[in-house]
């Protein structure tokens, strides 16, 4: 017995990836020529997976003010938000993103993943209890397990099995609160917001919705699927990541309870890690502004996302339920995701490839998402490539697998 | 209240349709080692169970689970609880 035999599963689905030539999960971006093109292995390459939804990552605005802030404020803060690392950008930075969601108060976090665990570790403790949506992002459970609430998760997007749980609780309900997301990230699906804040109200629970996915992307001012459904106001926390839309990285938690600022002071992930950089801040600060003010790129991403969406469709591909910046193409077997994922990469796409368990329902995905930046040309090419290796994809015999059809690369259990 | 052998007896049920073969399972079947179920195939199982006896199991209880029976004892204390 070693410390590394619980590695030896691992070690195989590893030298198996490794031995095929082609690693998914070990990319590397050799040269950035914009938002949307990339060099990678040595090929010109059309960037159709990167969440980069408005494109804002080479936004000259949001360039020009992360190069000032590194001028003039260094390039780390290299403290804590509770020791040195509050800088004035900070805390404005805050104050824009209750003001963006017409809330009391926000706190800005180093990561969208802290965010959640920052949030979720202190909000629901010990006679708590946590209702979440099966799809929901890996941080959200990371968070809730950091906690010592009771955690039950409920079927994803499915309003009557919530109910029913709710009703399950009785009195506890009042200690409850409910996880969901704006758009899921596998499949690219909304939550049914309306009805869950509904659910919200008739049980007196709390509500957190991780907008993640559908900051910038919903909702005629880009506040994300709240403004869409028409609830903004209704929420008790709503999360985000500046990493998606924003172009950056960072993560954010919004409320109305005056007990927001007293998290600050409980939560680990807030208190232990190093605040985000000035650049960040900066560039963060003018790409919440320009969610507002050019609503074109919203209309640019939605124009991409049907077209993406409906050249898929129209080849016969098996796709997520609903039209979405998120396109996941799902393949019968871990093989042929495999198999069309290096194909797409050898003719210059880069996508996802997304493998049971890290995905709903162990499906396994090509997912894409789009972004404002693509252009229609570019849309076509991502289109025509699917095409050509439709066929392939399709004819490969799902059970002949020289990657393990159990291909579990992101536990070890 | 549901007995130990009742909760016992649709565990079985609800793993015949989920184990990949057709190994027999008794109390001291470990469900990962023994059955070779995967997280989503946990997750699978317990939504079952959660349907035929109408209550929710908290994932807190999975860290303790590794049988057969260990899982119908917290089933059962879950019902006294409810």
């Amino acid at each position: 017995m070693g410390l590394f035999d619980k590695f030896h599963s691992l070690a195989a689905n590893q030298r198996a990836l490794v031995d095929s030539g082609v690693n998914p999960f070990n990319v590397v971006i050799e040269r950035l020529i914009s938002a949307t093109e990339a060099i990678v292995n040595g090929r010109h390459t059309i960037l159709a997976g990167t969440n980069n939804y408005l494109g804002l990552t080479f936004d000259p605005q949001c360039i020009k003010a992360a190069k000032k802030a590194v001028q003039d404020q260094g390039t780390g803060t290299t403290g804590s938000r509770m020791a040195n690392g509050t800088y004035a950008g900070h805390a404005a930075l805050e104050r824009e993103f209750a003001d963006f969601f017409g809330y009391r108060s926000a706190i800005v976090f180093s990561t969208g993943y802290l965010a959640n665990l920052g949030m979720l570790s202190v909000l629901a403790s010990r006679g708590d209890t946590i209702l979440v949506d099966a799809h929901c992002h890996a941080s959200i459970y990371d968070g809730c397990r950091m906690g010592s609430a009771e955690i039950i998760r409920f079927r994803h997007n499915n309003v009557i099995d919530l109910e029913k749980r709710l009703q399950r609780l009785g009195e506890k309900t009042a200690n409850t609160m409910i996880l969901v997301e704006g758009i899921y990230s596998m499949l690219g699906d909304r939550a049914p917001l309306a009805d869950i804040v509904t659910l919200k109200q008739k049980y007196g629970a709390y509500l957190l919705v991780d907008e993640a996915h559908s900051l910038g992307v919903l909702g005629e001012h880009g506040r994300g699927l709240l403004e869409e459904a028409g609830v903004g106001d209704s929420m008790d926390f709503i999360i985000g990541t500046f990493s998606k839309s924003l172009g950056a990285t960072g993560g954010f938690c919004v409320s109305n309870h005056p007990e927001l600022d007293l998290i600050r002071y409980a939560s680990r992930p807030y208190i232990f890690t190093a605040s985000p950089a000035p650049p960040v801040i900066a560039s963060t600060r003018t790409a919440l502004k320009i969610l507002e003010t050019r609503p074109e790129l919203r209309r640019r991403l939605w124009r991409n996302a049907r077209h993406l969406y409906q050249g898929l469709d129209d080849m016969g591909f098996s796709l997520g339920p609903e039209i979405s910046p998120i396109v996941a193409v799902r393949l019968p077997s871990v093989k042929q995701a495999f198999v069309l994922w290096g194909n797409l990469l050898d003719r210059g796409v880069y996508v996802n490839l997304a493998l049971p368990p890290a995905t709903p329902d162990s499906a396994s995905l090509v997912r894409c998402s789009v972004s404002a930046a693509h252009t229609q040309e570019q849309i076509d090419y991502i289109c025509k490539v699917f095409s050509d290796l439709r066929e392939d994809a399709i004819a490969l015999d799902a059970q002949s697998t020289a990657v393990n059809s159990h291909l579990d690369v992101t536990s070890v259990s | 209240m549901l007995q130990y052998e009742d909760i016992l007896a649709q565990i079985y049920s609800v793993l015949q349709g989920i184990a990949r073969d057709n190994r027999e399972i008794n109390e001291t079947t470990d469900l990962v080692v023994d059955l070779g179920l995967d997280s989503m195939a946990v997750m699978e199982l317990l939504a079952a169970i959660e349907d035929r006896f109408d209550i929710s199991i908290p994932l807190n209880i999975l860290p303790d689970v590794r049988t057969v029976k260990d899982l119908a004892l917290q089933i059962q204390q879950l019902m006294v609880e409810s």
